[in-house]
């Protein structure tokens, strides 16, 4: 199951973040290789979320550094300083990495046929049927070919997770980041997410997801990384850990979720 | 599935008896009496001179002054709405020169009487009798005569307008911020630019916001430009019925013209406003969905192979109205 041949796509090294005096994240080190998910798990405020973030730049990235493909994310470095990108650059490497939130962040004022167009119309120039046609291939693929003309307030919270899902998928990014996707759903919802998500890693996407669902750590995981107080506690192979947690803080947590 | 027997019989409705109002009863026959003795002096105090009212109201220079009085709305208006939301975007910049410039000009705008904003557009060509572009202290590309170029007309819209935008400024910018900060990272998060962001994912939901604020204004400004008489323009309905008034020597039938005119637009403003609020609130207030027929999409979907999960979801009212049944 475990993928061994060592190709990462994302290399997190030293990454550090402060919020004025808080010291947030504290020297995180991440690979995740082509094709893997990597399902990250810690307490709330242990600062997994501020490293994913961190990944596409919503967060400024304090010490460290984030490559994605290779690509030095948020900076260039020329004769060993670093310059920040501009705000284009920036953007053009967004558009590599999909995103999900916890609070899905649908476009309110557009159906969710429009949600998933937008970004491929407007930011890869695509035509608008050419865009269309797609988007209704992911709406079918995420369950959901008859909800095209819905607005996002007629949807139920799965179903608008589900639309954000294709929403990410329609710019064909080579790596999504999940940021506890199904946190904000009613536990008979949990399911529908969970099941876009492991076709989705089924097809070889590479994933980190950051999230409370063991069971998918257990099932759909790669590697299972525990972040506590800003580091990484113990990182390895998801049902090594879950069944034979190495740390006291992994032990402790595991018994309180599971 | 017999479970529930009694479910078969059908249920005995309540028929409770509801609770009298007598006050609703009092109050409306007290504003009916109150109204009914407004109308009877409408209609019998002959000192408010209906038959001049009805010679004055399509008189050619009245009509002339409704004309005026809404061109004047309109130009002032666009004019503020322009200049708000660069004001509103500079407010939201990371660069501190055009937020400080922008919390300037409504500090100024905002803080002097419209009034008085309006003599200065009146006596500008006396202030700066030429209008001259260049360098400062520098040579000079050209100039013209500052009262060919800011007469009555353009005076009062600028005066009108640069006040208003100061107004509009800070409504634009309590829209902006009123939006979910989640949209903007989930349009970053796409790869979206600035400017895309702003206008197609911000804005569209701020004016929601705005809207309903904005249609208040200008309301307003339509009563404002009353004030027009400052610069002077001497065109605008209030200047025409005062003129006829003073003529006439009956001010009351024309005050009841220029009245009647304002509710008028005023009412047909509301309905424009209407319909614009209905529009931006699609998706939120206004939840009909859009017209993409579900089978049309499945159809144009069919490149894959289909009989996937969206069946199972299609008729979620039906299944819940007997989960019973379906789970056996």
């Amino acid at each position: 199951m475990t993928i061994t041949t060592e190709n990462p796509l994302v290399r997190i090294e030293g990454l550090h973040k402060y919020y004025g005096p808080h010291h947030v994240l504290r020297g995180i080190d991440l690979t995740v290789n082509q094709g893997e998910v990597s399902v990250v798990i810690g307490p709330s405020g242990s600062g997994k979320s501020t490293m994913l973030r961190c990944v596409n730049l919503l967060e400024t990235i304090s010490a460290g550094r984030i490559t994605v493909g290779g690509q030095l994310i948020g900076y260039r470095e020329v004769k060993g300083r670093l310059h920040d990108l501009k705000v284009k650059e920036i953007a053009a490497q967004r558009r590599e990495i999909g995103m999900v939130f916890q609070r899905f962040n649908l476009f309110p004022h557009k159906t969710a046929l429009y949600n998933i167009m937008e970004a491929p119309v407007q930011v890869k120039g695509q035509s608008r049927q050419a865009a269309r046609k797609k988007a209704l291939e992911l709406l079918d693929r995420v369950g959901l070919a008859d909800r095209a003309g819905h607005y996002p307030s007629q949807l139920s919270g799965g179903q608008q997770q589900r639309v954000a899902i294709a929403r990410a998928l329609a710019m064909e990014p080579e790596l999504m980041l999940f940021d506890e996707p199904t946190s904000a759903l009613d536990p008979e919802l949990v399911g529908d997410v969970l099941n876009v998500m492991k076709d989705l890693a089924k097809s070889g996407m590479t994933m980190i997801v950051v999230t409370h669902e063991i069971g998918f750590a257990r099932e759909v995981g790669d590697r299972l990384t525990f972040m506590d107080g800003g580091v990484v506690v113990e990182s390895g192979d998801p049902r090594e850990i879950l069944a034979n947690p190495q740390h006291a803080r992994t032990k402790e947590f595991l018994s309180r979720v599971l | 599935m017999d479970r529930h027997p009694e479910n078969h019989a059908a249920p005995v409705l309540n028929k409770a008896v509801p609770v009298r109002h007598p006050g609703r009863w009092i109050s409306a026959i007290v504003i009916l009496g109150v109204l009914a003795l407004v109308l009877q002096s409408l209609v019998t105090n002959p000192n408010f001179r209906w038959d001049i009212v009805g010679t004055y109201i399509l008189d050619t220079k009245v009509v002339q002054g409704v004309g005026w009085t809404l061109l004047l709305t309109v130009a002032a208006m666009v004019l503020a709405i322009v200049l708000a939301v660069i004001l509103a975007f500079m407010r939201q910049s990371d660069n501190p020169v055009l937020r400080w410039s922008s919390w300037v000009w409504v500090w100024f705008f905002r803080g002097t009487p419209v009034y008085t904003q309006l003599v200065f557009w009146g006596l500008v060509s006396v202030l700066y009798p030429k209008i001259s572009a260049g360098v400062p202290f520098g040579p000079e590309w050209f100039s013209v005569d500052t009262s060919a170029v800011i007469t009555a007309l353009p005076a009062a819209i600028l005066g009108l307008g640069l006040n208003e935008s100061a107004y509009l400024a800070e409504i634009f910018r309590a829209g902006l911020k009123s939006v979910d900060r989640g949209q903007m990272e989930a349009a970053e998060a796409l790869g979206m630019g600035k400017t895309k962001i702003m206008w197609r994912i911000i804005l569209p939901q701020a004016m929601r916001v705005i809207v309903p604020p904005t249609g208040n204004e200008t309301i307003g400004m339509l009563k404002t430009t009353s004030l027009v008489l400052a610069v002077p323009f001497t065109l605008d309905l209030t200047f025409a019925t005062n003129t006829l008034a003073n003529r006439t020597y009956l001010p009351v039938p024309l005050l009841l013209v220029a009245a009647t005119w304002y509710l008028v637009i005023t009412s047909l403003l509301m309905v424009g406003q209407h319909f614009i609020e209905a529009y931006y609130g699609k998706g939120v207030d206004n939840l009909a969905p859009a017209a993409v027929n579900p089978a049309a999409a499945k159809a144009a979907a069919a490149g894959r192979p289909t009989g996937v999960a969206p069946s199972a979801e299609a008729e979620p009212a039906l299944k819940m109205d007997f989960p019973e049944e379906e789970a056996k």
